[in-house]
């Protein structure tokens, strides 16, 4: 069982980076609107001026 | 014809760029983004726009000098929407700030949580097979090293609010929490460094988990209704006329006025401030200052009051410092002695906590003493004691009530009401004796025709439509009444006497009897009561005289005829004449009612009731309604009242229906029976799972079980609020976006 003892610290590792990411994400305001963002997803209008 | 708009005040500069804050009106779909973003990107000058689709918010950003702020929102109504600028409130920012710890707090926790559970379910199901005592101290070190600097930062909510308690020589429910988290987690370091089996990482983390969860939900919600709120101040600030120095007129935000400007405001205008008339006469509608329907001469020398409006003719007026005028004064006096005579109110979540937090402790001392009575060794005694502790850590308790409370705010929230004090969801419910005011309570704030059922619907509609083009407010008055709101063109307003334009070729005029040539009104004036306006309208041959006057709420008389049939005891105390509050008070069957009342009169008359023992719960919009709001046991303003009688107001109210009022009582009523009902699940809870920690048979497992299944059950329960709300009343409740008092200005 000697294989936790690199096993578990670096699953503990994986999840504060789960953790870094979302304080992260927090930070920087993507929380702020959170409706907007689902309503923004539907808005095509970055395509068309891309294709023009 | 538009003078300048300054708005220079709501600009923030920073390294070359201007920055503007709005809140815009009709924000409803996903195209609404891209035209409003679009539409004024492509304006040059303009770096950035960014819509908060959620808060209805508009940031602009544009090179200095590049364009006025006027201008963003002469271009917003070009596209199509009203914009006000908005300054955002100290408190609101605070919260924000207040509410991203929180969710700070509330990740870490759940990052803890999850991993010490994922490390906890290994030794609970390998603790009696085949795991080793190493592995099993190995996991149990891993599960501090995680939980204790998780504790520290997660924690500090609780350990901060228990802190201020306990200095303030109260005990509140987090004084338990932190003691019953800290004393499991010593416990739990203790025991590992001893090679034992159990250690209670993951309750503890656990715990404060759940904990976070219900102060984030609290603090989401008021967090909401501020943001409403603080859109629907920035879509009534209205603009006043400021002479400049060299004698231009210009446009500015009413928060930017200061002692000693020189306004001038036209019939139909609100007066922007308190102040004196410097010159010109006429007659105001004070009806939101002192509820008086009847209308007051004025001419130079007179003490005017923000919100009252101008009837007949210009004025120009000098606005005084605060608190100079008398009525200001008076009221403001009122206020500070009703603010600090309010009993403190206790809430029912803190007089839980404290029948509760002695009882805890004692029960724990007691399982400790009576296991060593009993000959347990200390460490078994203390050990059976901090599990008493954390078996009992309120997780249910603490949920209980923010729960119900997140839940019925929602409710009030689509029923139209905005709370502005947290507990007045509490207090609504103990309410048993209703106080209203008349004007602009009772009846609609703005005056109303109401004679129209005995005139032509045809002369009305090309009356209202004519209407339109006037500023004055009994022409509105009668604007309201029109189906298809389209001004005829060519309209041509005569100061003082009315507007006339062409329609179908023949000439119509709206306005004095004179003006109109209707010298002997049709039908019988005397049949009017008093505080009645009329206005004529001529169209050719034909005409028509319109009464105006105050009106009811619509649903007035149905919603006090449901309160009274309820079992409340309603009562109408107004400012305004006996002669004009008798009809009201009969039309809606209440035999109690007072007029002519000063403010003082009104707080006298509400301490009266308070004092034989019942529970007021005031409705009212006025200045001269502000202490009395203060002093009764709850109070709910419309939201067009006077601003200081808002500001005092537990909770505001929407839209022109006074539905709201009757939901807020039940809301308040249903919420207070549910909370009650989570605090006996959680009494419950506790004399199953106490008398099994007496015994020493709590095992982490079993905590960890207890805890969530408790939690998770007064969620559940608190989301009954809810369901039986929406089966009720339908369509009383407008939506707090779509009825936004936009309305007000022509």
């Amino acid at each position: 069982m000697t294989v936790l003892i690199y096993l578990v610290p670096m699953a503990l590792l994986l999840g504060l980076t789960g953790l870094a990411a979302f304080l992260w994400s927090l930070r920087s305001g993507q929380y702020d609107d959170v409706e907007g963002a689902a309503v923004r997803i539907l808005d095509d209008g970055d395509i068309d001026r891309a294709q023009q | 014809m538009q003078e300048p708009l300054d708005l220079s005040m709501f600009v923030r500069r920073d390294a070359g760029l201007s920055r503007l804050d709005l809140a815009v009106e009709g924000v409803g779909c996903a195209g609404c983004i891209r035209k409003i973003e679009g539409g004024l990107k492509r304006i040059p000058g303009i770096v950035d726009a960014r819509l908060n689709f959620t808060n209805h918010r508009l940031a602009v950003e544009w090179r200095d000098g590049t364009l006025e702020a006027g201008d963003v929102i002469i271009a917003l109504a070009r596209i199509g929407y009203r914009a006000h600028p908005f300054e955002p409130e100290r408190a609101e920012t605070d919260e924000a700030r207040h509410a991203r710890w929180l969710m700070k707090c509330l990740a870490v926790a759940g990052f803890a949580g999850m991993n010490i559970m994922l490390l906890s379910v290994s030794v609970w199901s390998g603790g009696a097979g085949d795991m080793t005592q190493e592995t099993r101290d190995f996991f149990h070190w891993l599960s501090a090293l995680i939980a204790l600097p998780a504790v520290a930062y997660a924690g500090q909510p609780f350990f901060r609010s228990a802190l201020r308690a306990i200095r303030a020589r109260q005990l509140n429910m987090d004084v338990p929490i932190s003691l019953g988290v800290l004393l499991a987690l010593g416990m739990s370091v203790v025991e590992t460094a001893g090679h034992a089996l159990h250690a209670y990482f993951d309750s503890a983390v656990m715990l404060l988990f759940f904990l976070l969860c219900g102060r984030y939900l609290d603090q989401a919600m008021r967090r909401k209704t501020r943001a409403v709120a603080g859109n629907l101040a920035a879509l009534k600030a209205e603009v006043a006329h400021r002479f400049e120095a060299g004698g231009e007129l210009v446009r500015v935000p009413v928060a930017a006025l200061k002692p000693g400007d020189r306004l001038l405001v036209r019939p139909g205008e609100r007066m922007p401030a308190d102040g004196t008339v410097i010159s010109g006469t006429s007659e105001l509608d004070e009806g939101l200052i002192t509820g008086e329907t009847a209308r007051k001469k004025v001419a130079a020398g007179a003490a005017v009051y923000a919100g009252s409006t101008n009837y007949s003719g210009a004025l120009t007026m000098r606005v005084s410092a605060a608190g100079a005028g008398t009525l200001i004064d008076e009221v403001e006096r009122l206020l500070a002695k009703a603010v600090v005579a309010r009993s403190r109110y206790l809430r029912l979540a803190d007089r839980a906590a404290r029948l509760y937090a002695p009882m805890v402790h004692a029960t724990a001392a007691i399982t400790a003493i009576g296991w060593l009575v009993a000959g347990a060794s200390l460490h078994d005694a203390i050990i059976t004691a901090i599990a008493v502790l954390i078996i009992t850590c309120p997780c249910a308790l603490a949920l209980a009530i923010p729960a119900v409370q997140v839940v019925a705010s929602g409710a009030l929230f689509r029923a139209g009401v905005i709370l502005n004090a947290g507990d007045a969801i509490e207090r609504i419910a103990e309410v048993d004796t209703l106080v209203f005011d008349k004007t602009g309570t009772l009846t609609l704030p703005e005056p109303r025709v109401v004679n129209a059922a005995n005139l032509d619907p045809d002369m009305i509609e090309k009356a209202a439509r004519l209407g339109l083009s006037s500023r004055h407010p009994l022409a509105a008055a009668v604007a309201r009444e029109a189906h298809d709101r389209v001004p005829y063109e060519g309209a041509i307003e005569e100061p003082g006497q009315g507007v006339r334009a062409l329609i179908d070729g023949v000439e119509a005029r709206l306005g004095s009897r004179a003006f109109c040539g209707v010298a002997n009104a049709p039908g019988p004036l005397s049949d009017f009561e008093p505080g009645t306006s009329v206005i004529a309208f001529a169209h050719g041959d034909r005409s028509a005289v319109f009464a105006v006057r105050q009106k009811l709420r619509p649903d007035a008389a149905p919603v006090t005829r449901a309160l009274a049939e309820r079992g409340f005891d309603l009562r109408i105390l107004s400012g305004d004449q006996p002669s004009a509050v008798a009809p009201v008070a009969a039309a809606l069957g209440i035999s109690q009612w007072r007029g002519g009342l000063d403010p003082a009169q009104k707080i006298a008359a509400i301490d009266a009731l308070q004092a034989a023992g019942h529970r007021v719960l005031m409705v009212g919009d006025g200045l001269n309604d502000a202490p009395s709001l203060a002093a009764a046991h709850v109070s709910l303003s419309p939201i067009c009242a006077a601003h200081i009688a808002q500001a005092h107001a537990d909770a505001v109210f929407l839209g022109e229906p006074l539905a709201p009022v009757l939901d807020a009582v039940q809301i308040g009523r249903r919420a207070r029976r549910l909370m009650q009902q989570n605090l006996w699940l959680a009494v419950v809870y506790n004399a199953i799972a106490v008398p099994i920690a007496i015994a020493g048979f709590v095992t982490p497992l079993i905590a960890a079980v207890a805890m969530s299944g408790s939690s998770i059950l007064v969620t559940v329960n608190a989301l009954r609020v809810r369901r039986r709300g929406e089966d009720r009343a339908p369509g009383s409740a407008a939506s707090p976006q779509t009825s936004v008092p936009g309305a007000r200005s022509p």
